[in-house]
């Protein structure tokens, strides 16, 4: 309980001095940080052709992002299929196939890093550091971008909107807050956790495979081929950029990745640290502080109760052993270094922010465990993915604005703003979208025979479907791992999943924030609906937890209910 | 970064081409490259080299080895069969590291109860005791297959049959065990865990 505590007020912390430096970083001025960055961003720029000053808007900025993410995951297509043929590749591994090489690609550009493939044996150095380490930085980096656009944009009011040349509304410049966030928030604080995970012993080697002759001679593998590789940065900017994709197959329950209980607080907090710290970044950037502390309210409750019943759940005992063991959690899939509930909070974090990184075999968590991890990538929004997680709460907060402004009979307005049919719809698609895709796809893919390949019988197979398109639709990357999903069905439907969870909740709320911020803000007065309250706040997170359950709850008493009755009766 | 109304008087004096915003594919070509250099080749290489020259033992694997001859890793779990060792967790991967996994199996899953069973039986069997005094680490696959620890518990059930085979007083044994309990870190972080391989290894050096 010690550990738990210790993690979030650690997380909490660090947090909050983060976000204001990253409020600083986008600002116009941001001082001292200026003189050690501006001159490398100008070498960057200048080769790039982009003058960073100027302003884009939403359907430029929109574009600057999808053309980038198009040209970068081309090569990174190239580099997976051809990486047999390329250098750093000490264990001779060959390349992809198509299909395998396009949901990886499409994972991976998506900051989802589903994976399909492990990482140790079908992945030659070169193709982890630049096809995967490269998206890992970028892709986070892209999504802080898209968050400070629409904070910027809709959120920080102004006098007169800013306008680009043809003088549509402005939401700012795609490459100078890309850029930004690569040079002052991702590489510095990657390198730091890295050299800390190095320190706690993850290799940092280019020499290949090492061999050992072990210890008992009566077994039968008498030789261990220990995979290494810089693993290392790989695993730094995994935790801190909600990616989750790790060096090895079983990503932070392999001792390789995650040495040590140090080294685990390390990550367990790098999870939560940057998503965290852009809703304090949020408040500082705006001027809308008590917005924002609502809204980390918001997040801190659905976090702390959704990871204590998962705690719980997992410090039950496996039905599985009822009789064979003595009393104790359930450490099926778990690391003893680690214990039940330091697995469990990480199960919580890693789902809650769509990094999908796992310290254990969520597979065999126990149902309700595996349940509430569903329920926190259904949501999408406790603290959430680099960016993404708190536009997506964004979302909620607008319908919540409009489902509250009509309940009380007024009309909707956001910060002096009408909210109108055009919002609507657009903050309606964003979200209708989810349920619709993730159910249409599991139904699809339980009904027709051969397709699901779910390595466990009952109600479980069921959710490992679920859990599977629920994690590609969050851009989460943790699954149910026993599902044989390296067939083309799974890679092509999944990437599918990927894209559209990924881009339409970018670009449908950057629409929306501009068409926002042209209009005229209404003076405040006493019959204005105050958005920064804890009786509102308490009305955004029903919205929240109903828009879920509405969508969800069938589906989940299908699966980890009916599997957890079972089990109990 | 919040840009400036464009001032009129500037726009005419320094008109902009159209794509110097970056819109174009060419800015999203040169990005690409460039971004995927730094991200993907100067970070990760700057950041291996210097974590390898800081910590030259971690940074190949965290080898063990007696003579010069590499035995295995602290970080790789082995597997032990022999009763004068101690023995680890079950692995769903055969301790090969490169085929590292769990199980995945589901607490509903009949092939799980069917697995523990049948190890409970064997571990009851070879250390004689009852099938429900067993700690669950010993009957529950790890997450990456090679977990290289066991709970103290788990130790200490076994102290009798290695002592036994070993020809070793109990307590010599159990001191051993003891000694290399590693606690939580700060009394906080993480659980009580004994590190296989390091103990069969302290085990041997004594026989030798």
């Amino acid at each position: 309980m010690n550990e738990v505590l210790l993690i979030y007020a650690t997380a909490l912390l660090l947090a909050w001095p983060l976000g204001r430096y990253l409020a600083e970083t986008f600002s116009p001025t941001s001082g001292m940080v200026d003189r050690i960055f501006t001159p490398v961003e100008g070498v960057i720029y200048r080769i790039l052709g982009v003058q960073p000053e100027s302003p884009m808007n939403w359907k430029q900025y929109g574009k600057a992002i999808l053309k980038l993410h198009v040209i970068i995951a081309l090569v990174a297509l190239i580099i997976l299929m051809q990486q047999g043929r390329l250098p750093l590749n000490p264990d001779d591994i060959g390349g992809m196939s198509w299909d395998l090489a396009l949901h990886t690609v499409a994972s991976f550009i998506t900051n989802t890093n589903q994976q399909h493939y492990s990482g140790q044996a079908q992945l030659s150095y070169f193709g982890h550091m630049f096809a995967i380490v490269s998206m890992q930085v970028i892709t986070p980096a892209a999504g802080l971008a898209a968050l400070v656009a629409i904070l910027r944009t809709a959120f920080l009011l102004r006098k007169e909107p800013e306008l680009t040349a043809d003088g549509s509304i402005s939401v700012g410049n795609f490459y100078a807050d890309l850029v930004r966030s690569i040079t002052r928030l991702m590489l510095p604080l990657a390198f730091i956790t890295a050299l800390l995970l190095a320190w706690q012993g993850v290799p940092n080697t280019f020499e290949g495979a090492q061999t050992a002759n072990t210890l008992d001679s009566t077994v039968e593998l008498t030789e261990q081929r220990i995979p290494v590789g810089p693993v290392a940065p790989m695993v730094a900017i995994k935790q801190i950029g909600t990616n989750g994709g790790g060096w090895y197959g079983p990503n932070s329950s392999v001792p390789l990745e995650n040495p040590t209980p140090v080294s685990n607080y390390i990550q367990t907090v790098s999870i939560v640290l940057i998503p965290m710290a852009l809703v304090f970044m949020a408040g500082y950037l705006t001027g809308q502080r008590r917005l924002a502390i609502s809204i980390f309210g918001v997040m801190l409750t659905m976090s702390v109760v959704l990871a204590g019943i998962n705690i719980w759940s997992e410090n039950q005992p496996n039905a599985a052993f009822g009789g064979l063991t003595a009393d104790g959690p359930n450490l099926e899939g778990k690391e003893v270094r680690f214990g039940a509930t330091a697995t469990a909070l990480w199960g919580s974090f890693t789902t809650q922010t769509s990094n999908g990184s796992v310290n254990g075999m969520h597979d065999s968590f126990n149902p309700l465990g595996g349940g509430t991890e569903l329920m926190d990538m259904f949501i999408n929004a406790t603290f959430g993915g680099v960016g993404v997680g708190l536009v997506n709460f964004l979302l909620f907060l607008l319908l919540a604005v409009f489902l509250g402004s009509l309940m009380v009979g007024r009309s909707p307005e956001l910060l002096g703003r009408a909210l109108e049919a055009k919002e609507i719809k657009l903050v309606s698609i964003a979200l209708l979208i989810q349920p619709l895709l993730i159910l249409g796809l599991t139904a699809l893919t339980v009904a027709i025979p051969g397709l699901a390949a779910n390595s466990n019988p009952g109600f479980h197979g069921l959710s490992q479907v679920l859990y599977e398109y629920t994690s590609a639709f969050a851009n989460n990357g943790s699954g149910f791992e026993g599902l044989g999903d390296d067939t083309v069905w799974w890679n092509v439907s999944c990437a599918v999943a990927l894209i559209l969870g990924r881009f339409i909740p970018i670009l449908a709320p950057l629409a929306a924030a501009a068409h926002l911020a042209g209009k005229r803000v209404a003076p405040t007065t006493s019959g204005t609906l105050n958005i920064a309250t804890p009786t509102f706040a308490l009305l955004t997170l029903g919205v929240i937890v109903m828009f879920a359950l509405l969508s969800f709850f069938p589906v989940l008493v299908l699966g980890p209910v009916a599997e957890y009755l079972t089990l109990a009766g | 970064m919040v840009t400036k109304i464009p001032d009129p008087a500037t726009q005419e004096t320094l008109p902009l081409p159209a794509t110097s915003a970056g819109t174009g594919w060419s800015h999203a070509l040169r990005g690409a490259l460039l971004l995927m250099l730094i991200c993907g080749g100067l970070y990760p290489a700057v950041t291996a080299t210097l974590g390898g020259m800081l910590f030259p033992h971690q940074s190949t694997g965290s080898l063990v080895s007696i003579n010069g001859k590499v035995i295995g890793s602290e970080l790789v779990g082995q597997p032990f069969s022999a009763p004068g060792y101690f023995h680890g967790r079950p692995s769903a991967a055969g301790y090969d590291p490169f085929s590292v996994s769990g199980s995945n199996w589901a607490p509903s899953n009949p092939d799980l109860r069917q697995r523990a069973a049948a190890d409970a039986a064997r571990i009851a069997e070879a250390n004689n005791i009852a099938a429900n005094t067993i700690p669950v680490d010993l009957i529950a696959a790890s997450g990456s297959g090679i977990d290289p620890h066991i709970t103290p518990e788990a130790a200490r059930l076994q102290i009798d049959r290695v002592a036994r085979t070993r020809n070793l007083p109990r307590n010599q044994v159990a001191g051993i065990v003891n000694e290399h309990v590693e606690p939580p870190v700060l009394s906080i972080l993480g659980q009580p865990h004994v590190n296989v391989l390091k103990l069969n290894l302290a085990l041997d050096t004594i026989n030798q």
